[in-house]
């Protein structure tokens, strides 16, 4: 397993260097250095000397990918690229274009924030998905399996934005259950989790519950199933010990993949709920064109999807045992 | 029979058990909170704390640096610069704030004799201010001042690992203070010219600070030679940003001569212009004069403290009546009462009414009023709004969503508070903003631009129609008045009432008492003259204009078509080219288009600070400046030379109306509208009214605490029932289910 590991690994980083350079050139070709600096200095008396100036400060004066007035390795090493994405490899993101701020520690600190939010959404969206689909595998071909499966269309049709708004409004404003959006430090956070959390559940929850309540009828049918009730056990112990066990490969390729991702955050939520997360400074970043910011947050993103494909592989190995690294 | 009982029975007295343990578990919660939904902790409750929010994160909080006003909000409470306005004063009044008197200029010839106060700008070769820094004045306690038994800096090296435990300014134990003295003030002049700084108005005082130009060129000189320095050191594997990031460049200010300050002495210092420049007193009100003492820029600049983003950027060091408490600028930044504050009484004259809106009812107490003032970092207006309503915040503004809730137009056309909001004891406040949007011309256009009187009609005739009451009662609620200059409002030269109005747009309803917008036939009619009847030129070739804007957000669609529709009604095709705001301005610097729309705010009250928006020497394209539609005329630059050195007064008014008549008549701009800002206020806040220049306003608010916590107790009682009604709806709906199913496998089981 540690060689097919470390095989991955290598296999990675032709692929986040290639990220990283489509990124600089995509970015570059849309938002040039001085659009950058126009963007950053303002509205007021921003003169081309301003934008000479700064970036100058900011090392964006150099070529992007290669210096034909250097000489040797300078001829590389004297780029934008080279200067602003290397150090990436070590995970040093360098400061942010904008406001000079360490973009690591700022990721570090944000990061809690994100997982605060993300990984409960995540584990009792999970669980709570599971658990109706089986109720729906259950009581399957009643009015609870219909009425159920028309509810998870009807809560996967309607927009995240929905969500939000009527949650804060009916939870918030309404009922006076919860604070309407904002955030605390520590345990202080608590109770502004449980709304966003909440509301993420009702928004996912309906593409999940059909997801696996698919999966658990195709197990449900198959020879194992019929000799576990043959045997006399109950239904409950069929679904939930027997079913559930051998519907955990496409649940694991739909989960294991996500998990790393969870401390990016969610966009549009952090926005709503004013939640200093990740997903938020993303956003941020691509509005104001802080080129450090979104490229340390692509660099990040396509270092946790690899993550994610090779946990994904690795858990596979757990629950299958027929499944072997070679 | 029996199993149909048991296990209906069974699931029955579950279900039962369930919600009774729930509803016992949220009785206990929501007993235990009282208001749930309330966002701040338990400590806070009763506290003479204002809250209050901010949309976007400051990006600068250093006053050499910072220039936006949602910036100005936090800085202007802990910094305090020499000068402030007046809070209740009109028309707006410069007063000392941390110096003795308001600096009155002394004018040099170029034979180095005093010329007096009326002298043409042409014969000042030098302008001094002098200025005399109050004394006792203390800054707030900060480690930057802390010592050491010796009395050397405490924490001049703070080192990775010690810096590794620093998460806030917090973490430093030892704190100290000193008195502001006039070296404060001369360093943050001097930082202004640091190239590493970036101070977005370097530019402009170059012009007219002594020396400043060569003083920060000289610095940008030291700056490259070190870095070049370094380069060499490094070799290949030199990184500007890495190596800086650990190992920050220190300039030495006094390495080079910098002869537009000079110290008098330990509390006295001055400032020299190599022009006559009257509204420099203006600059000396705004942040980027503020003191800043050498020990704090020191204090941060520090590699280790910098990797923990403690910076001066971030962490503001002042002499204002508050100081940095919480700098979180995701989330919440809270600023508290400055315990070193020095003296100050809230006001007791101002302007007529000011009595009966209450506002002298504290007058001569010590300032500030409010013990922390809480900002919370809402993007959304939604959530934003809710918690006002809720009492959680104590004002807000108003955003088109909820304007219809928030505010009726009476039969008058004057705003009222809907009876919501009145019950509820709140306060509108409305004030014309020192702001004026416009639509211009690109004058250096064969098409639009140039200064014929046909292309001068053609101008006038599109001011007509582009009917900006119309486009302000659907795009701004009301919330505008139109525009007959570049002034607002406020500012020395607008007028007001018939002898104000733009006479070439409008004429004056005396019936009604306000102007009214000439008719489309007119429009029309001055368009034929243009050499384009019904919009078409001799050729009969339609006229074709092209409309550049930046323009991306939900109303744009609707406004483009609102201009496009207004161009209609003269037959022209008003062609639109909405790019990003990077393509915008680079059309405009390169004089890439012929119609555009823009606004400007005011830096300070004075004429000066608009009509040079349309001077001849701030073009856009020939110099970079801010004239966007490139406008020039030698007769309106020469009154605006003159105009632009004077005193307020009946021969500055003259002025300034000969240059409104020619503007009006070369209609470079279609004058548009002056936004007028509509704020509302819980009524538990007191001393508040609208000051569109000065920003260091909160010191003199008030709240009650106690009535508030009280208000807001009793809007925020919890309903419970609803959510424990949906419960047991969908626990009753399933139970048939699951009683038949039970049967099923039951039967199933005993066959």
């Amino acid at each position: 397993m540690l060689a097919y590991i470390i095989r991955r690994i290598l296999y990675a980083i032709p692929i986040v260097v290639g990220v990283n350079v489509l990124t600089a050139l995509l970015f570059f070709y849309i938002n040039t250095p001085d659009d950058m600096a126009r963007k950053i200095l303002g509205e007021k008396n921003v003169t081309p000397a301003a934008i000479e100036n700064w970036k100058r400060d900011h090392g964006y004066n150099l070529p992007s990918f290669v210096n034909t007035k250097e000489e040797g390795l300078k001829k590389v090493t004297e780029t934008v690229f080279f200067q602003k994405s290397l150090p990436l490899l070590w995970f040093d993101f360098g400061r942010s274009d904008r406001n000079n701020i360490d973009i690591g520690h700022e990721i570090r600190t944000r990061m809690w924030a994100s997982l605060a939010i993300s990984v409960p959404m995540f584990m009792a969206g999970l669980v709570l998905s599971l658990f109706f689909a089986m109720i729906l595998a259950y009581y399957r071909a009643t009015y609870i399996d219909i009425w159920g499966i028309v509810l998870a269309v009807i809560v996967m049709s309607i927009s995240t934005l929905f969500y939000i708004i009527g949650g804060q409004y009916v939870l918030g404003k309404l009922l006076r259950l919860f604070p309407v959006s904002g955030y605390d430090t520590g345990l202080y956070a608590a109770k502004f989790i449980v709304l966003p959390v909440v509301i993420g559940i009702a928004a996912s929850i309906g593409v999940g519950v059909r997801f696996y309540r698919t999966v658990f009828l195709e197990e449900i049918n198959k020879d194992y199933v019929r000799t576990a009730r043959a045997k006399g056990l109950t239904e409950g112990r069929v679904l939930f010990k027997h079913a559930l066990k051998n519907a955990m490969i496409p649940v694991l390729t739909n989960v294991v993949v996500s998990i790393p991702f969870l401390f990016y955050g969610s966009l549009i939520m952090e926005t709503f709920f004013a939640i200093p997360g990740l997903g938020n400074f993303t956003i941020e970043a691509i509005q104001s064109q802080d080129f450090a910011i979104v490229r340390s947050m692509v660099y990040l993103g396509s270092i946790l999807y690899i993550i994610g494909l090779i946990l994904t592989d690795i858990s596979y190995t757990l629950v299958d045992p027929r499944i072997r690294f070679e | 029979m029996k199993l149909k009982t048991t296990e209906g029975g069974a699931i029955g007295k579950k279900a039962s058990r369930a919600l009774g343990a729930f509803a016992l578990a949220a009785l206990f919660f929501f007993a235990a909170g009282c208001t749930p939904n309330d966002p701040y902790r338990d400590s806070e409750r009763g506290r003479n704390i204002f809250y209050t929010t901010f949309l976007e994160p400051p990006k600068h909080l250093d006053p050499a640096r910072a220039y936006s006003s949602d910036e100005y909000d936090f800085l202007a409470q802990v910094y305090e610069p020499p000068l402030q306005y007046h809070y209740l004063k009109r028309p707006y009044t410069l007063m000392p704030l941390t110096v003795e008197e308001v600096p009155q200029p002394v004018y040099y010839g170029r034979d180095g004799k005093k010329l007096p106060e009326s002298a043409p700008a042409k014969e000042v070769d030098r302008a001094v201010y002098e200025l005399r820094v109050k004394k006792g004045v203390m800054y707030q306690d900060h480690p930057a001042f802390a010592r050491d038994k010796n009395g050397s800096p405490l924490y001049s090296a703070v080192n990775p690992r010690e810096a590794k435990n620093i998460q806030t300014l917090d973490d430093l134990p030892v704190k100290g203070t000193r008195e502001l003295t006039a070296d404060d003030f001369i360093y943050e002049i001097m930082r202004l010219a640091d190239p590493q700084v970036e101070s977005p108005v370097l530019s402009i005082l170059e012009k007219y600070i002594l020396g400043l130009k060569e003083y920060s060129e000289a610095l940008r000189a030291d700056l490259d030679d070190i870095r070049a320095e370094r380069r060499k050191a490094a070799g290949f594997s030199y990184n500007q940003t890495e190596d800086e990031k650990s190992n920050p460049i220190t300039l030495d200010y006094r390495k080079h001569p910098f002869p537009g300050v000079e110290k008098v002495d330990s509390h006295t210092f001055r400032v020299i212009l190599k022009t006559k420049y009257p509204q420099f007193v203006y600059w000396l009100a705004m942040p980027f004069f503020a003191p800043v003492p050498k020990e704090a820029a020191d204090f941060y600049n520090q590699g280790a403290l910098a990797e923990r983003n403690i910076t001066l950027d971030r962490y503001p060091v002042g002499t204002g009546p508050y100081m940095m408490e919480t700098f979180n600028p995701n989330m919440e930044i809270a600023l508290a009462k400055n315990r070193n504050y020095h003296y100050e009484a809230y006001p007791d004259e101002g302007e007529d009414g000011d009595a009966q809106r209450g506002l002298f009812k504290y007058a001569g107490q010590r300032l500030p009023f409010i013990e922390k003032m809480v900002f919370k970092l809402e993007k959304e207006a939604i959530p934003r709004w809710n918690k006002f309503l809720q009492g959680y915040y104590d004002n807000s503004g108003i955003t088109s969503d909820s304007f219809d809730q928030a505010v009726s137009m009476t039969t008058a056309g004057r705003p009222e508070l809907t009876d919501e909001m009145k019950e509820r004891g709140m306060s509108l406040l409305t004030s014309v903003r020192s702001s004026s949007y416009y639509s211009g011309f690109n004058m250096l256009d064969d098409v639009v631009g140039g200064y014929s009187p046909e292309k001068q009609k053609l101008r006038q005739a599109i001011s007509i129609a582009l009917d900006y009451e119309e486009f302000i009662e659907i795009f701004q609620n009301g919330r505008g008045l139109s525009a007959m200059s570049p002034l607002p409002p406020g500012i020395f030269g607008y007028k007001e009432g018939a002898g104000g109005i733009n006479p070439l747009v409008y004429d004056w309803d005396a019936v009604r008492n306000r102007p009214a917008r000439k008719s489309i036939e007119e429009a029309k009619k001055l368009l034929a003259e243009a050499g384009y009847p019904g919009g078409r030129d001799k050729a009969g070739r339609p006229l074709v204009i092209t409309f550049d804007n930046p323009w991306t957000g939900a109303d744009s669609a609707p406004m483009i078509n609102w201009y496009i529709k207004k161009f209609a009604l003269l037959g022209i095709q008003l062609e639109n080219r909405t790019t990003d705001y990077n393509r915008f301005q680079e059309k405009m610097f390169k004089g890439n288009f012929q119609f555009f729309s823009w606004g400007w705010n005011a830096d300070y009250p004075d004429p000066e600070n608009f009509f040079f928006l349309l001077a001849g020497s701030n073009s856009k394209v020939k110099y970079q400046g801010e004239n966007a539609a490139n406008y020039s005329n030698p007769e309106f630059d020469r009154l605006f030379k003159t105009m632009e050195n004077m005193e307020n007064g009946p021969e500055r008014q003259a002025v300034i109306d000969e240059m409104t008549t020619i503007v009006r008549s070369d209609a470079p701009w279609i004058f548009g509208y002056h936004p007028v800002a509509f704020t509302l206020f819980h009524g538990w806040v007191e001393n508040v009214k609208p000051n569109a220049m000065a920003n260091n306003t909160m010191k003199y608010i008030k709240i009650d605490a106690e009535k508030r916590q009280y208000l807001r107790d009793e809007w925020n009682e919890p309903r419970l029932w609803p959510v424990v009604a949906v419960i047991a709806l969908l626990v009753i709906g399933s139970l048939p289910a699951i009683i038949t199913m039970r049967r099923k496998r039951g039967l199933s089981k005993r066959r």
